[in-house]
Parts: structure tokens; C-alpha cells; sequence
């Protein structure tokens, strides 16, 4: 493949800036929410996370080397192989805090399910672009969801209900972009609406407990709810102007849950305050309109679809924890993308990055 | 690479699809703006309110640890109970100067200094504000002197909460075991649901049924001033008791046997023949359980570890002894079922028998004469035993043995439980990859030698016996009520039949009785008015045999003979069945442990049904296991009725 110029001219730089803005940022968050004051020595969490950063710049760059349309042909090889990895979780995975999420691979351990995302993203985009037009019915939506139900069966039982969510939605927001019918959706949410009451009463108690203390953190007010009182609280605390980068109190105390992945943000916000938060989520909102605005230029149905998934996991993934961590969703164990400490997520997430820049640099190539 | 094939022709994305995607940007929006919003709500409009709050952590969890089940015997008498405590409670966080407050508080409750700073500094997964337990059950003018003195110990607050309660002190400690606070390795190695600082059963029944007993604690949410001291309760989870045991064991038995055994070290275990429920388990010397309950001092734990008598273990299910001439039931089950002999077969004891170039003697210096195997089994005569050793050879008395369920453990819901020694010549193979010796043999034949079995096993033995070949696993518990009120009965567990002739079992019998109940046999001390016992009786030696026992440099106590005593009655239908070791008696099982275990079997028969069953009984429904009782009782020959 001889390299083209026009490549160079087209170059995507707003997106991958913004991505590595919001990094940068999280790695500097995870450095102080795995600060020990007094501690000598390196930040272990902090130097992982930047060696993760540099995997993911390079994974980004390696996307970009081949036209994103290759894709097309072997969208349901990958999603195999993913598939395949993530049920090997339960029989080679390794189990840290009570869920069994990781395989080891040499010196590192990698979470399939996090691959396993992108993988759903690029088979839903070859599906739907090889399907026509638009006002799908069931037919083309039966495959998207045994796409998803089967990987999402898998991650459940992990247990990681945050990835589950995310999937789903991810699956949903492509059902809705890739053209099936709103009426056909609409039947969908019907029937789970009236199969859910039917199945309710057949659950255990503890069953039931665990989905309303889900959905209300308030019913367990010495667990779920209050880590989110605590995430509130360091959030308010913050104020206008934030107590200053590693001066968080409730983060020095170890008051929150899992303070440098699901409830990052708590520990952002109270060193930041207002300003810092709203910058943050300004970053979150330009990412996420850049890829939709890279999707609507797309050249071709695939392209745009691929974009649309990439950027519906960025969108729905930090939506979904800044809202569990300010209290207005219930708590998912979901990482905020970018962010978070997490290496899997932080690969596949630049990955997908690159996917749209592939994206957004071939729309005049034909 | 241009032109591969494109499905779709280059930009055609349908104008609906367009408007989603312009719908899309538009629901991102607005949902950011909806976060944003939620951040000025909490960190603007509310955040001086929520900064207060973040300064010294003013909401917390207080944890309320739930009472443990309670534990009655088979009458309902309460066996381990709980009762309010004064514990004093420290958070280290809300103490400015920590040594000051813990050098008032040592003042007060007129505890060492160092004593206060090792129990507040011991290194522990606590997370912080997590009040650490300084000292469970603070007197009263404790209580009174902490209450006034509030203000000059920040960080100090008194938490009532239960306590574990053993009414009867060390009575059956073994079998009730003890609670202690959870280690970091016992909460690392993943006992789910498990904190710390939380109680946890370290032994005995309080281990085995610990997730019964637990219950869940519960906790409050609240809000604290500066000081630490709580201004609110926001929220409030209740905590919910652990289930209750009602086990099989006796009280009143128990106090028996414990008594009968008195200040001997030694064991005894008596259970029903019928279904394998322990009706007593004795280990002595023992421990009171209630030290445990209130937080076990460095020194008293160091004193009960270093005991050379080791008074932490239950001997009745972790003691392996050689079984000494109760092993010779076993031997003499084997021959008859072998047809090694016969009840017929005669040997002449002339006190001993020479065998390579050693001379085997008989406990009895001048022979016992003509010997069968019933007067052999009678009157314990070594050299029948000997002879009929041989002729079964080695494997023979171990297949017997283990057939009657020694060798293995017995499966009680019981830690460490031993499983004794029954050798054969594969055994000595692996062990000491050595072949048998023909003289081995006949130390096995008596029971000496490799062979050891726990006081537990040797009563299933003559359980086993009794009931005619059918072997329980022992288990003490009856019955758990859950917290909710539902009730589980623990059913009688069937681990193996011996598959024993029905005339080998009458002539073992018949032999058993006749130690007991003859003139000539070695065991009439455990006689009972009107009741027909069997026994057999068993001296063991504690140094190997003969000569070693000079040349060791044992004390002279820790050299005497085990004593032993099995039985079982009544012999027509028995309901009761004993296993007895005194260590380093002296003397030997008819003299010694035959007088304890004859205690124990006049108290079952000649008490009316048992203690009569306190008001607690009627709560908890024992209705048919009383009742199952009485009827045993009646349907007993009246001749063992004499009253």
C-alpha cells in the first residue's frame, strides 16, 4: 500500500487531542486518588496507568495504518475471537475483589470484556451496513441482540453488571442510529415492560432486594447508599474552586469505594471543584460531539455506524458514572473512559479512537 | 486500493438516519447539561452544607454486631446464652493527642497504660473511623466513671452489645468451643461477609456452625460532631440474630460424666446406639469458654497454649490412644466372623507365650488356664488374644477394626478431628516402607503397638456393636430454628454397616455382659442396679512395651497406663453407649474407668426422663423428642425398673 498524502491533509487532530487531554487528566486523578501522604517512592497505579497510555497511543496509531473498511470482511471473525476470550473468563480468569474478570497474558492481565465492546461495535456496524436503508424490521434486529446477548450473558455472570449496561446501551443507541424501526423498539420495550411483573414475583427475596437496592441505594443505607452519600459529599465539598490537587479529604481518608476506578470522579470534582468538574465535561461533551459529527461525514453506511458505536461507549460510559457518582443513577460498577485506572479500558477506548480518526481521514478516499 | 468493492454507494446515508444522528448530538447535549446542572446543585448551592459534612468525616457507620444464636441442650436447658455488654469503643481519628486520652482512660478503667496502646495500635484492616474494641465488658463503676469523665476522652464511647454467655462455665467447653474477634488471616482467606472486628467461632460447635449462628449484623448511618460524638441517627438497619441449636447433649449427663471424671485428665463420650446422638462429650482437663467471650488476655491465652496438658483440645475427638484390651472386641468380631474360631475353640494361658526371642506375657502372672473366646473376652485373657491374632493375621484385625469404624474419622462436625491408627502390613509398607513382623501382630492382637483410636471412636465402637452393625455419624446437633422460625431436624446419618453375622454380634454380646455382669469379669464395677451393662474394660500402655518404659526418662506420672472402659446398655435394647479414657490412671480400666463410667450409666437410669424441662423447653417444640424418650423408657423390660 503506497502511503497517501492526502492522509496527512485530512488528519484527524481534535479528536485524539481531546482523548489525551482527558487521560492526561485521569492519570494526574489516579496519581492522587492511590496517594499516600508520607509515602516515598513511585506511584505504582499512576506509572501503570501512563505505561497504558502510551500502549493505547501507539494502538491508536497502528488503527490508523489500515483502511477502516478492511473491517467489513472480518467483523464476525473478531467478534468471535472476543467471544471465545471472554467465556475462557470463568474457566482461566483471575479473581480480584469477588468477580472473575481478568486473563493473564504473560506480565499483564487483560479484561476481554472491555475488547469485547469495540468487537460488538464493529459486527453490529458490518450488519447493518450490509443491511439497506432504513426502517428495519424484526428480522434485522433479531442478530444484533443475540450478537449482544451472548458476550452479555458471559460478562454478567462475573459478575459485572456495569459493562452489561453499557453494552446494552451501546446495542440500543445502534439499533436506533442503524435505521430499525422506532415502532419495532418501541414493541421490544413493551414486552420486557410486561414480562418484567411476571417475573418478579418468581424471584428470591435477596433477588429482589439486590434490584431494588440497585435502583434505590437508599434501601441499603449501610452499603450501596452510603458510598453514594460519601461520593456526594467529597463532590459538594469541592466547591467552587476544589481543596486542591491531592488535598481531598475524603479520598485521603479512604472513605470512597474504589476510588481510583468507578468513583474517580468524586475524587476529581473535590480536588477541582465546579470549574474543574465543568471542564471535564466539557472535554466529555466535545469528544463525543466530534464523533458524532465525524459519524454524519462518513463516506459510507460502515463508516458511520463504526463511528456511532465508538463514540455511543464513550457517551454512555461516562453518563452513566458521572451520574452514579453525583447521585442520579443507581451504582454500576462502570468506569469513567479515559479516566479511570484501567488498562484494557484505556487501550480499547484510544483504539477506538483511532477507529474514527480511520474514519474521519478516509472520507474522500474512494 | 481505491475501489474494493463498497456496498453502499459514498455519502448515501438516508436523511432519516441523518435527522437520528442530529437527534443524538442534540439528547448528548442536553444530558450534559443535566450533569452540569447536578454539579452546581451540589457543589454550589449545596456545598458549603456537604463541606461540613467532609470535615472529620461527620457521617459514619456504626456497626451493631447481632446477637449469636442461642444453644439449649436435648431439654431445653440454655447451654450458651447472650448478654448485654459494656464495651468501650475508640476512634483514634477523633482523638487530638491519643496517648493523653489513652493514659485517662487506663486510669479509669484501672487497666495497664501499655495494655491500651497495644490493643489500640495492633495492626488490623480497620478502615479509619472505624472504632477499634479497647475492652469488652466494663463494670459498672467503669461505665459510671466513663460517662462523667465524657468530655476529657475524645474519641471514647461506650457501645452496649452482646455478650457470649456460658452459663455452666467449663461444662462441655469442648463441644460449645468459644468465639473470638476475627484475625486478618481468617477475614484474607475469604470467609464472605466477615469485617473487622467482628466475632467469629474459633472452635468447638460455635466453629462447625458458626453461618447458623452469626446472624447479620446491622449498622447506623450517623452524623457526628467535631468530637466524634454522635449528634443523629439518619438511618438504621436492624440486626438480626442468629439461628438457634438445640443439640442432642444431656446437661445433666454432661454434669455426670464431668464430675465422674473429676480432676483425672481423660475423656468420655456417651451416645445413643440407635442414631448416633451424643448424649455427653467429656475432655479434661478443660477451659472456661467465658474467658474467650470477654476478650482473652495475652497471658491467660499463653498460659492455656504453653499447658503441657493442653487443655484447648478436645482429647474426645483429637486424643489418639492405643486402645489397649478394648481393642480385643474388635479381634475377637473378626476371628468369629473369619471362623478363626469358634465359640468352642479353647487355648491354654499359662501367662505368656514365647514368640521369636521374646516372651509375650499375659497381664495375668499365673495364666488364666482354659480359655474360650467368651471367658477370654471376660476376663481380658492376653495370650487367647495372641494366639487368635495369629491365626487372623494383621489385614484380618485391621478389616474388622475398620468395619467397627475405627481408622478413620468418624465424620463429627467437629475441627481436627483424629482418625487413630489401625496398621496392616500395606500401611507399615508406606510408612516406614518396612515389612510386618509376625511379633507385631501380636501387640495389634491387644491392642498396643501402632494401634490408636479417640474416645470418640472407641464409643461409636460399642455403639456399633450394640445396634447391631450399623455405624452413625456422631452429631450433636438435633435441631436449628432459623432466625425466621423455620426449623431444620438434623436426621441420623448412616455411614456404613459392618456386615456382621447375627451370631457373632450375640456372642460379642453375650461376651460384654458377662465382663460386666459376672464375678469373674473384669469390668463388674460398672454394675447398675436393674440394668444389664456390657463392657469391656482396657488397660493401654503408654510407653511401647516392656523394657522402654525403664529406659525412658519420662516423668513418673507421665508413664502410667491409660485406663479404659466401653459399654453399652441396656443389653436387651440399648439406648446409651460410652467410650471412657483415664490418662495415666495407674491402675487399670476395671478399677479406674469402669467406677466413672458406671456414674454416668446409673445417673441415665435411674433419674426419671431426665431433668425435669425448664419453661424454655415448651418455647422451644420438643415435643416428641420428650416423648420419644418416655417411650424408650417404657418399653424397657420392667425388670430394669427395680423403683
Amino acid at each position: 500500500m503506497r502511503f497517501d498524502r492526502r492522509l496527512i491533509t485530512h488528519f484527524e487532530w481534535l479528536l485524539p487531542l481531546l482523548a489525551l487531554a482527558v487521560s492526561g487528566i485521569g492519570a494526574m486523578t489516579v496519581y492522587s486518588a492511590t496517594y499516600t501522604p508520607g509515602a516515598e517512592g513511585p506511584a505504582p497505579f499512576a506509572l501503570r496507568q501512563l505505561t497504558w497510555l502510551a500502549a493505547g497511543c501507539a494502538a491508536m496509531l497502528a488503527v490508523l495504518a489500515f483502511d477502516y473498511r478492511r473491517l467489513e470482511h472480518s467483523g464476525f471473525l473478531i467478534y468471535a475471537l472476543l467471544l471465545a476470550a471472554v467465556l475462557a473468563v470463568p474457566v482461566l480468569g483471575r479473581v480480584v475483589s469477588g468477580s472473575r474478570r481478568w486473563l493473564a497474558l504473560g506480565p499483564v492481565s487483560i479484561q476481554p470484556s472491555e475488547f469485547m465492546k469495540l468487537g460488538l461495535v464493529i459486527v453490529l456496524a458490518q450488519h447493518f451496513a450490509a443491511t439497506p436503508g432504513v426502517r428495519l424490521g424484526p428480522r434485522e434486529a433479531v442478530l444484533p441482540l443475540v450478537l449482544t446477548a451472548l458476550p452479555a450473558a458471559a460478562i454478567l455472570a462475573q459478575p459485572d453488571l456495569g459493562t452489561v449496561a453499557v453494552i446494552g446501551l451501546v446495542m440500543l443507541t445502534m439499533l436506533v442510529l442503524g435505521g430499525v424501526r422506532l415502532r419495532w423498539l418501541g414493541t421490544l420495550a413493551a414486552i420486557v415492560a410486561v414480562l418484567a411483573p411476571l417475573i418478579w414475583p418468581h424471584l428470591k427475596p435477596y433477588q429482589q432486594r439486590r434490584v431494588l437496592t440497585f435502583v434505590n441505594p437508599d434501601l441499603d443505607p449501610l452499603g450501596a447508599g452510603y458510598h453514594v452519600i460519601q461520593s456526594k459529599i467529597a463532590v459538594g465539598s469541592g466547591l467552587v474552586w476544589g481543596k486542591g490537587f491531592l488535598h481531598g479529604t475524603q479520598n485521603q481518608l479512604n472513605f470512597l469505594p474504589e476510588q481510583h476506578t468507578d468513583f474517580i470522579f468524586s475524587v476529581f470534582a473535590e480536588e477541582w471543584g465546579f470549574v474543574g468538574a465543568l471542564v471535564l465535561l466539557a472535554l466529555y461533551l466535545a469528544l463525543v460531539l466530534r464523533g458524532l459529527v465525524i459519524a454524519s461525514r462518513a463516506r459510507d453506511r460502515f463508516g458511520v455506524l463504526l463511528a456511532l458505536g465508538v463514540t455511543a461507549i464513550v457517551f454512555w460510559q461516562a453518563v452513566v458514572n458521572l451520574g452514579m457518582t453525583t447521585g442520579l443513577l443507581p451504582v454500576v460498577g462502570i468506569t469513567l473512559p479515559f479516566f479511570s485506572y484501567g488498562g484494557s479500558s484505556l487501550l480499547c477506548l484510544l483504539a477506538g479512537i483511532g477507529l474514527v480518526m480511520n474514519v474521519s481521514m478516509r472520507r474522500y478516499f474512494f | 486500493m481505491a475501489s474494493r468493492h463498497v456496498h453502499v454507494a459514498p455519502r448515501e446515508v438516508p436523511a432519516e438516519l441523518q435527522l437520528r444522528t442530529a437527534t443524538a448530538l442534540a439528547v448528548a447535549f442536553v444530558v450534559f447539561a443535566l450533569i452540569g446542572a447536578r454539579l452546581w446543585y451540589l457543589q454550589v448551592a449545596r456545598g458549603p452544607e456537604m463541606r461540613s459534612l467532609s470535615e472529620n468525616n461527620r457521617i459514619r457507620i456504626v456497626r451493631v454486631p447481632a446477637a449469636r444464636g442461642v444453644v439449649y441442650d436435648r431439654h431445653g436447658e440454655i447451654l450458651i446464652d447472650n448478654r448485654p455488654s459494656f464495651d468501650v469503643v475508640f476512634v483514634p481519628e477523633d482523638a487530638r493527642d491519643r496517648r493523653h486520652v489513652l493514659r485517662k482512660l487506663a486510669g479509669f478503667l484501672g487497666e495497664e497504660e501499655p495494655r491500651l496502646h497495644q490493643t489500640a495500635h495492633a495492626p488490623s484492616k480497620r478502615p479509619p473511623y472505624q472504632g477499634i474494641v479497647l475492652r469488652r465488658d466494663v463494670d459498672w463503676d467503669g461505665v459510671v466513671a466513663l460517662e462523667t469523665h465524657q468530655l476529657d476522652l475524645p474519641g471514647v464511647s461506650l457501645q452496649v452489645g452482646p455478650r457470649r454467655y456460658y452459663p455452666f462455665g467449663p461444662l462441655a467447653a469442648h463441644l460449645l468451643g468459644y468465639v473470638g474477634e476475627i484475625s486478618i488471616s481468617e477475614l484474607a482467606d475469604g470467609t464472605n461477609g466477615y469485617r473487622p472486628g467482628d466475632l467469629l467461632g474459633k472452635a468447638g460447635l460455635e466453629k462447625a456452625w458458626d453461618a447458623e449462628l452469626r446472624g447479620e449484623a446491622g449498622g447506623q448511618q450517623v452524623e457526628v460532631d467535631a468530637l466524634g460524638r454522635r449528634v443523629r441517627v439518619l438511618e438504621e438497619e436492624h440486626d438480626k440474630p442468629g439461628g438457634t441449636l438445640t443439640l442432642t447433649l444431656d446437661r445433666d449427663l454432661q454434669e455426670t460424666a464431668e464430675r465422674a471424671l473429676g480432676e483425672a485428665d481423660g475423656a468420655l463420650v456417651a451416645l445413643d446406639p440407635r442414631n448416633g446422638e451424643i448424649l455427653a462429650m467429656v475432655s479434661h482437663p478443660a477451659y472456661d469458654p467465658n474467658v474467650f467471650a470477654r476478650g482473652v488476655r495475652r497471658e491467660e491465652w499463653r498460659a492455656l497454649v504453653q499447658d503441657r496438658k493442653r487443655p484447648l483440645n478436645n482429647r474426645a475427638v483429637q486424643g489418639q490412644f492405643p486402645p489397649g484390651s478394648t481393642f480385643k472386641v474388635a479381634v475377637a468380631t473378626g476371628a468369629l466372623e473369619e471362623g478363626v474360631v469358634t465359640p468352642f475353640t479353647s487355648v491354654s494361658c499359662s501367662g505368656g507365650i514365647p514368640y521369636g526371642n521374646h516372651f509375650f506375657r499375659c497381664w495375668r502372672k499365673g495364666g488364666h488356664g482354659t480359655m474360650n473366646i467368651h471367658s477370654a473376652v471376660v476376663q481380658s485373657c492376653d495370650v487367647f488374644f495372641y494366639q487368635i491374632g495369629q491365626r487372623l493375621g494383621v489385614d484380618g484385625i485391621a478389616e474388622y477394626a475398620r468395619r467397627l469404624g475405627l481408622g478413620l474419622p468418624t465424620g463429627i462436625a467437629l475441627e481436627h478431628e483424629k482418625g487413630g491408627t489401625i496398621p496392616d502390613t500395606r500401611w507399615k509398607r508406606r510408612r516406614f516402607n518396612q515389612p510386618w513382623f509376625g511379633g507385631e501382630t501380636l501387640s495389634v492382637a491387644i491392642g498396643q503397638g501402632y494401634v490408636t483410636a479417640t474416645p470418640l471412636q472407641m464409643a461409636n465402637l460399642a455403639a456399633t456393636l450394640a445396634n447391631g452393625g450399623t455405624r452413625y455419624r456422631p452429631r450433636y446437633v438435633k435441631r436449628v430454628e432459623a432466625p425466621d422460625g423455620s426449623l431444620r431436624e438434623i436426621e441420623p446419618d448412616v455411614v456404613g454397616e459392618a456386615h456382621l453375622k447375627k451370631s457373632t454380634i450375640a456372642q460379642i454380646q453375650s461376651a460384654m455382659r458377662d465382663v460386666v455382669m459376672t464375678d469373674s469379669g473384669t469390668g463388674k464395677k460398672a454394675r447398675v442396679a436393674g440394668v444389664t451393662i456390657a463392657g469391656k474394660t482396657g488397660t493401654s500402655q503408654v510407653v511401647a512395651m516392656g523394657e522402654d518404659r525403664k529406659r525412658s526418662n519420662l516423668g513418673a506420672e507421665a508413664t502410667r497406663d491409660h485406663a479404659w472402659f466401653i459399654a453399652f446398655a441396656p443389653v436387651e435394647a440399648p439406648e446409651i453407649a460410652i467410650g471412657c479414657i483415664v490418662e495415666h490412671a495407674g491402675a487399670g480400666g476395671g478399677a479406674v474407668a469402669a467406677p466413672v463410667v458406671q456414674q454416668v450409666l446409673e445417673r441415665y437410669f435411674t433419674r426419671d426422663q431426665g431433668p425435669a424441662p425448664p419453661p424454655a423447653a415448651q418455647e422451644v417444640k420438643v415435643a416428641a423428642p420428650v416423648g420419644s424418650d418416655r417411650e424408650a423408657h417404657a418399653v424397657r423390660p420392667t425388670a430394669h425398673h427395680p423403683l
